[in-house]
């Protein structure tokens, strides 16, 4: 009897978390699906590479496809080097004290502060006071600091994981500890850290919140010229022709493609960031 | 009449409040090997690390007493740079280490680091080093593959090419074969015996038999005490002290 309950329990449990996995697998499939139907029929050549028209209702989303890959450029060269130099810092040259406890503390508020907090500190910094104006280059270094957590800590956990074994055979050798971090250390953590910054990509290109004061153009129907030039986004783009366009409902089917690009090009990331530290991890070990 | 290759003098060491090494005086000849035996936790690994300075990297770490190699200081000293006494102390650890890079890189990183980088003379130095290292006949043909598709054995003579490489003069083991299988540790012990002709050896061992087999001297250590310090053949079968009598004859440890 008590062997049949506990055999009973164990299989309750087993199929609670069975279904409750598989609650979020559908819930994926689920928006997936949803976005997929109804946005798939506008993807096409057209789509993709012309420019809005008829108050948004028509047309594609070419400048916004472009100003979210400007977006996503750009903060990636703020925060990749800042990140990654942060994260070396904290990992390899802090010992563990309140010091480091604080940087890492401040670190991981960073990334609990409000995305449109981060677009209103931006709005005062780089478009007002450091005259910037609504622009790429703006939009890019709000959403590098956004990015910035992410990019720190996924460095961090990239070298966390190299056993010290690595480092220790180094310096036993005679190398100092930068000699030991280039040759050694970022050799191996280089997979992990590029996949971190794929997936935080694909975080940044789908903000809203940090765009809206600084770069993101309501309807601008041309390619940016210059950095110091408004553009228009991707997510932004969504948010207009859904909510405050002029013609909401014609502009349905335009809102649903904009959304399946926006997926599309975050899922690809993601499968691209898999594929490129499997490629990566093979390749260290052949060095 | 040789001088004392490595010296150390009433030497105390703390991890924090916790008192290590308490008083260690001892004296290592040239070109011989000394084992370092003793239960866990006695303090053998951590006096060890003393002569390549490893366990700086220690937080909380306190150094009293003077460590001498080449009856040179190598903690007061002013002009002395960590990065120069790691290349006169080379070590190889407990478990094999190579790092992800090919066989070749591998022995030539320690070239390399240390601003060695003509080509021909790294290459020559590979191959003297995969020699003396006895594994030159089974990489020769494989020096750009990885280290790591090599067995544990061979990745643990690899690592001690790695320190042979850059021509140091002393070499620290701490447990070369725990984690090695017995063939790989016959080959192990083999080539201790060996280097001995041109380096000076320092190895920790939990091996008894790994110890009388491989050293010259051999000294106890205790509680972060040195108990004995004598020829190996008389440690083993006439020691002095009682502690050591019965940790050789296996009654504790």
């Amino acid at each position: 009897m008590a062997s049949f309950s506990k055999s009973f329990k164990e299989k309750t449990a087993f199929w609670i978390f069975r279904i409750f996995s598989f609650l979020v697998i559908a819930t994926l499939f689920w928006i997936l699906e949803f976005i997929f139907v109804r946005g798939f029929h506008m993807l096409n050549w057209q789509f993709l590479t012309a420019m809005p028209e008829d108050g948004m209702t028509k047309g594609g989303i070419y400048p916004a496809i472009i100003g979210t890959l400007y977006l996503v450029a750009g903060s990636m060269i703020v925060a990749f080097p800042l990140g990654v130099m942060a994260g070396i810092y904290i990992h390899e040259y802090t010992l563990d004290s309140w010091y480091k406890r604080f940087i890492k503390l401040m670190t991981n508020n960073l990334a609990g502060i409000p995305s449109i907090v981060f677009g209103l500190f931006g709005m005062a910094l780089f478009v007002k006071t450091m005259g910037f104006g609504d622009s790429i280059i703006a939009g890019s270094l709000t959403l590098g600091i956004l990015a910035l957590p992410v990019v720190i800590r996924v460095t961090e956990e990239a070298l966390i994981a190299i056993d010290d074994s690595f480092r220790h055979g180094s310096f036993a050798l005679g190398a100092t500890k930068l000699q030991t971090i280039r040759r050694v250390i970022l050799p191996i953590a280089y997979p992990n850290i590029i996949t971190g910054l794929i997936l935080s990509i694909g975080r940044v290109s789908g903000e809203t919140a940090p765009i809206l004061f600084t770069v993101a153009a309501y309807f601008l129907p041309k390619l940016p010229s210059s950095l110091f030039d408004q553009v228009m986004a991707l997510p932004y783009h969504l948010y207009v022709i859904s909510t405050s366009g002029t013609k909401v409902q014609e502009s349905r089917d335009m809102a649903y493609g904009t959304a399946l690009v926006l997926v599309l090009f975050v899922l690809i990331l993601n499968i691209a960031a898999n594929a490129l530290r499997r490629y990566f991890s093979k390749k260290v070990k052949m060095n | 009449m040789s001088m004392n290759k490595i010296e150390t003098k009433n030497v105390q060491l703390y991890y924090g409040s916790f008192h290590a090494l308490k008083g260690i005086s001892l004296s290592i000849a040239s070109n011989t090997v000394t084992a370092l035996i003793g239960p866990s936790g006695c303090g053998k690994s951590t006096y060890l690390r003393l002569f390549n300075r490893m366990n700086d990297l220690i937080p909380g770490v306190r150094i009293e007493g003077d460590v001498l190699l080449d009856e040179k200081d190598i903690y007061h000293s002013k002009n002395l740079r960590i990065d120069e006494l790691r290349k006169k102390v080379g070590m190889v650890f407990q478990k094999p280490n190579p790092f992800p890079k090919s066989i070749f890189e591998n022995v030539a990183y320690g070239l390399r680091v240390n601003g060695m980088n003509h080509g021909s003379f790294i290459e020559e130095r590979v191959e003297i080093s995969l020699k003396q290292a006895a594994l030159w006949e089974e990489v020769k043909d494989k020096l750009k593959k990885s280290a790591f598709e090599l067995s544990g054995g061979q990745q643990q003579r690899l690592c001690i090419a790695r320190a042979l490489a850059i021509e140091p003069s002393v070499i620290l083991m701490d447990e070369p074969a725990s984690a090695l299988d017995p063939i790989s540790t016959a080959k192990i012990e083999e080539l201790i015996y060996e280097l001995k002709n041109k380096y000076t050896i320092i190895i920790v061992t939990h091996n008894m038999q790994q110890a009388a087999r491989v050293s010259d001297k051999t000294a106890f250590f205790y509680l972060g005490e040195l108990i004995e310090y004598n020829a190996t053949d008389i440690i083993f079968t006439n020691p002095t002290e009682a502690k050591t009598q019965s940790y050789v004859t296996g009654r504790f440890g």
